[in-house]
Order: structure tokens, then sequence, then C-alpha cells
């Protein structure tokens, strides 16, 4: 079995933890006192992260000279997306409990929110053209089209900064990252 | 001459803090080993010291209580942590005997007090809704007695307009007090009026027992027609002033939190709406009511004013 291979069915595995943790605690009363604000958490936290680690793979591949992190980046990208929707799915659904005018009100006037939901709403799009046929029909444009990712992430970070009440170690930790991988990427453009 | 009448309860009854810490140990760890039914029901419980206390009728509220698991760990206090499961594990630091409470300010009978001085012998259970800033609620069983009652014994003169109320300051027992997230000492404030209302409360208790040290002990206020965030705990001094003070914060984010806060759900917080709360427990929704409810009692107290400028 080709080495990609295994690297990709540990790589399946061990990003659906996060999503059979969550499940398991939700059944077992294991998701504190405000079980809805957790889970908005922690879908947002782990879509926000494993998009940090998508944007991670181009320059890996170049540091280690493997071509394995550009192929497992578009399982990152679709777990990530994967995630969004779950965390929007959440915020529809239990948080909002599909009051469908408060939701779109909420959209429309808190910038938070807008931030958030237009991210999801270019991840889309990504996640559609994700397979080889789009790649193949899109040639050039389709990095162009996925140069979005940097707005995606851009809009992410704003989205988190802007909900938090006081603390703002959390999305400026992300944040640090995010600035640090784009670093990583144009910084060796140069050379 | 002196303030307080003499004590209904003996010195020598009173536990002394360290029998008192030791017996809360205990007893958590006869109920984690599941034998709390062993003690005597007035000791069984939540492992604290159990308080006396009347229940009048008007405050028996039908709504369900918030179980005193949530209310014992869900808890904003930022002089301990900024996570709101941390002041449970960490607020053991903090001792609240003996405590002092300083009053100054426009009354004449200031001074430095024990607070086992300003605690009346005759308590109250209330069972308050608690409305916080963030959108979700719970529904709390307190033990206290009216803050009315402690302000006509220090005697506020005419000039006092506004009390003002500071937390503890000491970074030796509420660690996170050391860092700057906010202006230490926390300090909150009301007007006469809405300091004198029946409703306000000053709590020394939860379901029957003395507050836990996380939920403001020894003594906090309990504002139940405003957000939580005025509800300062671990009272350390009581300030009578002509002038209104500036809420900690208020002082932190002017646009976001103002002086009144009162709970309304017509006046959105700038990046979210205040329409709908999560009470703790529930999984959907529900609206949030005017002055959480308690419009009949308080509503009069704003009468005239423009609550979207006064907020």
């Amino acid at each position: 079995m080709p080495v990609i291979v295994k690297i990709k069915a540990v790589a399946f595995l061990l990003l659906s933890l996060p999503l059979l943790s969550l499940i398991y605690r939700f059944f077992g009363g294991g998701l504190g006192v405000d079980p809805i604000e957790t889970l908005l958490d922690e879908t947002g936290q782990w879509a926000l992260r494993i998009l940090l680690l998508t944007l991670l793979m181009t320059p890996l591949r170049r540091f280690i000279r493997r071509a394995w992190p550009i192929q497992l980046r578009r399982m990152l990208g679709l777990y990530s997306f994967f995630y969004a929707v779950m965390h929007f799915i959440i915020f529809v659904a239990l948080d909002k409990a599909f009051y469908w005018d408060e939701i779109i009100g909420d959209i429309l006037e808190r910038p938070y929110i807008m931030f958030g939901f237009s991210a999801l709403l270019m991840l889309t799009p990504l996640a559609i053209t994700s397979t080889n046929n789009w790649i193949r029909r899109l040639g050039r444009n389709w990095s162009r089209l996925h140069r979005l990712v940097y707005v995606i992430a851009a809009f992410t970070l704003i989205h988190f900064i802007l909900l938090v009440k006081v603390d703002l170690t959390e999305p400026l930790i992300y944040s640090f990252i995010f600035v640090i991988l784009m670093f990583l990427r144009w910084g060796k453009v140069k050379s | 001459m002196l303030i307080k009448k003499p004590a209904d309860i003996a010195a020598s009854e009173i536990t002394p803090q360290e029998i008192y810490l030791e017996r809360r140990r205990f007893m958590q760890g006869l109920g984690a080993i599941g034998l709390s039914s062993l003690v005597s029901p007035a000791q069984a419980g939540y492992g604290g010291q159990v308080l006396d206390f009347n229940k009048p009728a008007q405050y028996q509220i039908k709504d369900e209580l918030t179980p005193y698991q949530s209310v014992s760990t869900y808890n904003n206090f930022y002089e301990f942590s900024l996570d709101k499961y941390g002041p449970a594990k960490l607020a053991h630091t903090l001792k609240p005997r003996p405590w002092k409470v300083t009053v100054d300010g426009e009354c004449a009978r200031g001074g430095q007090y024990d607070i086992d001085d300003l605690i009346p012998a005759s308590l109250e259970e209330r069972i308050y809704r608690f409305r916080c800033v963030e959108g979700w609620s719970m529904v709390i069983p307190w033990v206290g007695f009216p803050l009315s009652e402690l302000i006509k014994r220090f005697e506020p003169g005419s000039k006092a307009k506004y009390v003002m109320f500071e937390t503890l300051y000491d970074p030796e027992q509420m660690p996170n007090q050391k860092g700057r997230v906010l202006d230490w000492p926390y300090v909150e404030g009301l007007r006469m009026d809405e300091a004198m209302n029946p409703l306000t409360l000053m709590a020394v208790g939860l379901y029957g027992e003395v507050l836990p040290n996380q939920n403001g002990a020894p003594m906090r206020l309990v504002v139940p027609w405003k957000y939580g965030f005025k509800s300062i705990k671990s009272i350390a001094r009581i300030h009578f002033s002509e002038t209104r003070p500036v809420s900690t914060w208020t002082k932190a984010n002017p646009r976001e939190y103002g002086f009144y806060s009162n709970v309304n759900p017509e006046i959105d917080h700038p990046r979210w709406s205040q329409k709908r709360e999560r009470r703790i427990g529930e999984y959907s929704r529900r609206e949030t009511l005017m002055f959480n409810g308690y419009s009949q009692e308080v509503a009069h107290l704003y009468k005239g004013m423009d609550l979207e400028k006064n907020y």
C-alpha cells in the first residue's frame, strides 16, 4: 500500500476524533453547564485549527521535499469545511432554534456573525471544486479560486476577535500562527 | 454608641473558620463516596455550612431552579479565572473569614466593620432570576437580607445619591488580580433608590448554605433586574457618594456596558442581540423579559428616562 494511503487513513481517523469526542460527551452530559456554547466553541475552533493546518501543507512540502502534504491538503480542507458547517448548523438549529428572522437579522446586523457567515459562504465553492474533475475543468482558474482561502482565514480570525468579551489571548494566538504561515509561504517565493 | 444590636447568635456558636472549611471538605468527601445520607439531614446537602432562614412567599417563584452544580461551577469571576469553570477550581485561596467591610463617604456611621456584625440574625431565601449580559440565565435560591436594611444602619446623608461597592483587592487571595485584564478592585454602583428597592439583596448563601467562594463569598449583591455583572461579589467596601461611580465594566468598555445595565430585550448589546436568552439546562432560547420580569417592582424607578441613552 502506498505511503500516502496510510497517511490519509491516519489523518482521516485523527481528524474525526474531535467530532467523536463531542458526540460522546453530548450523550454523557460532559459538555459542561452550557452545552450549546461548548459545541459552538469547539466546532468553531476545530474548523479554524484545521484550516490553519491546510495552510501549513505548501510550506511543509517545500521544507521536507515530499509530495504527501499536498496530497493530504484536500482532506484537511474538506474537514475544515465539515466542522464549519457543523458550527453553522448548531448555531441555526440549537442556538437559534430555527428562528430565521433572528438568524438573518443576526447575519445582517452583527459584524462578527457577518464575517463568520461570509467565511463559510466562500469556503463552499472551494469544497465543491475540491474534486479532481473540477481541478481539471477549471485549469488555471482553480488556483485562482482557491486563493480565496487567505480571505477565508482572515475573515474567520476577525469573526473570533470580534466575539470575545475582553480576553483576546486565544484569537491573537491563532492570528499570530496565521501570520507565520503566510510568512513561510511568501518569504520563500523571493528566494 | 453601638451600631448593632447584641448578636442573636452567641459568638461561641459561630463556627470557627477552620472547622467550617474542614466540615465542607469532609462533606464533599462523603458525597464523593456516596455516603452523605449517613449524616443528619441538617448537615447533608452540598457540604457547606447550613443557614437558618425564612422563606417569604412572594420570593418563592415557580420557575425551575438551576441545579446547584451549575450555579457553583459556572461563574464569571475574573479575579480567579477568565474561564467560567476556573473559579470553582481556584477560589479556595479566598478566605471569607476574618473579613472586614469598610464603609465610608456620605454617611454618619462609617467605619471598618467585621462582616459578622453586618449580617443580621434573620435571613430570607429568595428565588431570583439571574441574567448574564452574555445571553444565558439561571434561577437561583439566594439566602440573604435586603440591602436597604444594611444601608439604613449606616445613616447615609442627603448628599448620598449613589452607593458604590468594591470587591476585595488582594492578589494573594485572588491570583488573577496580579494581571490587568480589568481595573482592580472591581467596582459597581447603584442609584440610591435602586439600592433601597425591596428587591435588592445582599446574599450570604445559596441553596440554603453559605456562599461557595466562587459565588462571591462571604457577601455579594444581587440586583435581579440588571445584568449579572452588576451583582458584585466578595464585597469589601461600601461607599456613599454624590457623584455617580464608574463601574469597572463601563471603564473597560463604555460603549457596551452602561451604568444602569437594566435587562431590556429592546436594547441590544452592540455586538449581539438581547432579545433572547438561554436558560441554563434548556436547549432552546427563551424570550428575555423587560427588567428580567421584575417590571412591577422596578419600572417606576425609570419612569420618563430614555432607556436607550441610559443603558
